[in-house]
């Protein structure tokens, strides 16, 4: 299995990456008018509070966009790949991998529910299959 | 009609040559495109005091003004977001000519974008991954085509459009560099066949033949006041509208967060700008030169610009209306994806050249042309007039 890119943590952002590794996908929320927003930053564009803590998302949601990039091909990635735009039933949207489906049976606003895979060195990366009945 | 309008002109245009292997520094390049636009506006070194480029340039505007030999420069800046800073290069010395700033500012962008650093394909050279892009990179989502494709996927979706669509500004693309010899694709059309036949870079959204090139070359232009213009050689391109537009949870290419990933919301500000400025309606521009580093955003701002409403580029852009002859002749040079891909600087020059009447492709009689810079990301554009 190819190993993807690492993603560059600051402070603002790595309450979501250890979450990754307890299997946990969470979403960050502002302390003071409750509104979530991802990719996590320091300030509520709503109400401008730095307060914020953390709700644990349910990891269900559906597909707003997917593709298949093919060029220029990552020695980092396995072809082909689904990169998939996620609505998460919680009401924020983030990019993912669709995996355990094949490119052509995909289709937008299918559900879909999150999945965790490990990789050799113990990274581990948030991943969406198709919702189980 | 804003302050800006009508106020100061474009009076030389100069570029290199178009290549995917330039041969020389990025710097040389700079430095010829800039001799070359003094020389078309017919003014020195000497009268130049101001300087516009792009934050990714690499030319440093004192390595310039040592290579041409310029004195005391009273205005210098930059426009950040790529290709976005293309038509703000103008309004920047637009403002600086209005408000006394600077009397002659030469705008100008240089690249080894093909032999040097290719902006499709850093993803495996990364030393340090920005922090937005850790976002997207971990999941293999880090081309450009590829950020468009997210947002082109969903609209072709929701508007019923297909790839083989998106193919119709290919095809107009190569129809006019066909038979510009500055383009490098002169002497080769493409019919919507040949389009469909090319490999997929993002399935089921960007083909091969919906990617602008990667080029080496460099394009400089010289501004100054709508009056001195009028001294000066070559007919001027007046500046009757120039905007920028940035709007509300943006990214470099990834604004995926707000309620619809369709549209284009920061050419929609650029739009309205430059329709309020002007006093013009999509049906006063003769031509246009609409960005087109990837096909799918060319019909997004037939929308966003209004001359075609949401959803209805589909039927709006057919080949024979966007070609020479047509009711909205776009990208006559054959555009990023035909001519070269210099940042969106090229287009410029080509409305320029529309202005002047001295198109290669030229379009019949043209009062008043439209240009825009990169889309996907901030950005900007301009209405060009005849005086
Ligand atoms: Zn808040």
């Amino acid at each position: 299995m190819a190993t993807p890119l690492r993603p560059s943590i600051s402070p603002d952002t790595e309450f979501f990456w250890n979450g990754l590794r307890e299997r946990l996908l969470f979403i960050q929320r502002c302390s003071s008018c409750g509104a979530l927003r991802h990719p996590p930053r320091p300030m509520c564009p709503h109400c401008l509070s730095t307060e914020w803590d953390t709700i644990e998302s349910a990891g269900r949601g559906t597909v707003h966009s997917f593709v298949m990039p093919q060029h220029p091909q990552f020695p980092f990635m396995d072809y082909p790949y689904i990169v998939a735009l996620i609505d998460l039933a919680e009401g924020i949207r983030l990019v993912s991998n669709l995996i355990g489906i094949e490119p052509e049976n995909a289709w937008i606003d299918m559900p879909v529910e999150v999945c965790f895979t490990e990789f050799d060195d113990g990274f581990v990366l948030h991943q969406f299959r198709p919702e189980e009945r | 009609m804003s302050g800006l309008s009508g106020r100061a002109a474009i009076v030389g245009i100069g570029q290199t040559e178009f290549s995917k292997d330039s041969g020389r520094t990025e710097l040389q390049l700079a430095c010829e495109a800039v001799r070359a636009a003094l020389a078309d506006a017919g003014v020195t070194p000497a009268d130049v005091d101001g300087l516009v480029t792009f934050s990714q340039d690499t030319t440093e505007e004192m390595e310039l003004g040592r290579n041409l030999g310029f004195d005391e420069i009273t205005m210098f800046s930059r426009i950040t977001y790529g290709g976005g800073a293309a038509a703000a290069t103008v309004q920047q010395a637009a403002m600086a000519i209005t408000s006394g700033a600077a009397e002659c500012v030469v705008v100008y962008r240089a690249f080894n974008e093909r032999s040097g650093l290719r902006f499709g394909n850093f993803g495996g050279s990364l030393s340090t991954m920005p922090l937005w892009l850790s976002w997207y990179a971990p999941f293999g989502l880090l081309s450009p085509a590829s950020w468009i494709a997210v947002h082109a996927r969903r609209y072709m979706h929701e508007y019923g459009v297909t790839n083989a669509d998106f193919g119709r500004i290919a095809v107009v693309d190569r129809h006019h560099a066909s038979t510009n010899p500055n383009a490098w694709f002169y002497g080769r059309p493409i019919t919507i066949d040949d389009h469909q036949a090319s490999p997929w870079v993002v399935e089921p959204v960007v083909r091969l033949l919906d990617c602008c090139q990667e080029s080496d070359g460099g394009v400089a232009l010289v501004i100054t006041s709508a009056e001195r213009a009028r001294d000066l050689p070559q007919p001027p391109a007046i500046i009757t509208a120039a905007a920028q537009g940035a709007t509300g949870d943006a990214e470099m290419m990834t604004s995926y967060y707000r309620d619809t990933v369709t549209g284009l919301p920061e050419i929609g500000l650029v739009g309205r700008q430059l329709w309020q400025q002007s006093g013009l309606s999509p049906a006063d521009i003769d031509t246009a030169f609409l960005y087109d580093h990837f096909t799918p955003f060319v019909f997004v701002q037939l929308e966003e610009l209004g001359f075609c409403g949401l959803g209805e580029a589909k039927e709006f852009a057919t080949i024979e209306r966007l070609s020479v002859g047509g009711e909205l002749p776009i990208n006559t040079s054959g555009g990023l994806l035909g001519e070269a891909y210099i940042h969106g600087m090229n287009g410029i020059t080509e409305v320029v050249r529309q202005i002047r009447g001295t198109a290669v492709n030229q379009v019949n009689d043209v009062e008043h042309a439209l240009v825009t810079a990169g889309t996907g990301v901030p950005t900007s554009g301009l209405i060009l007039s005849r005086d």
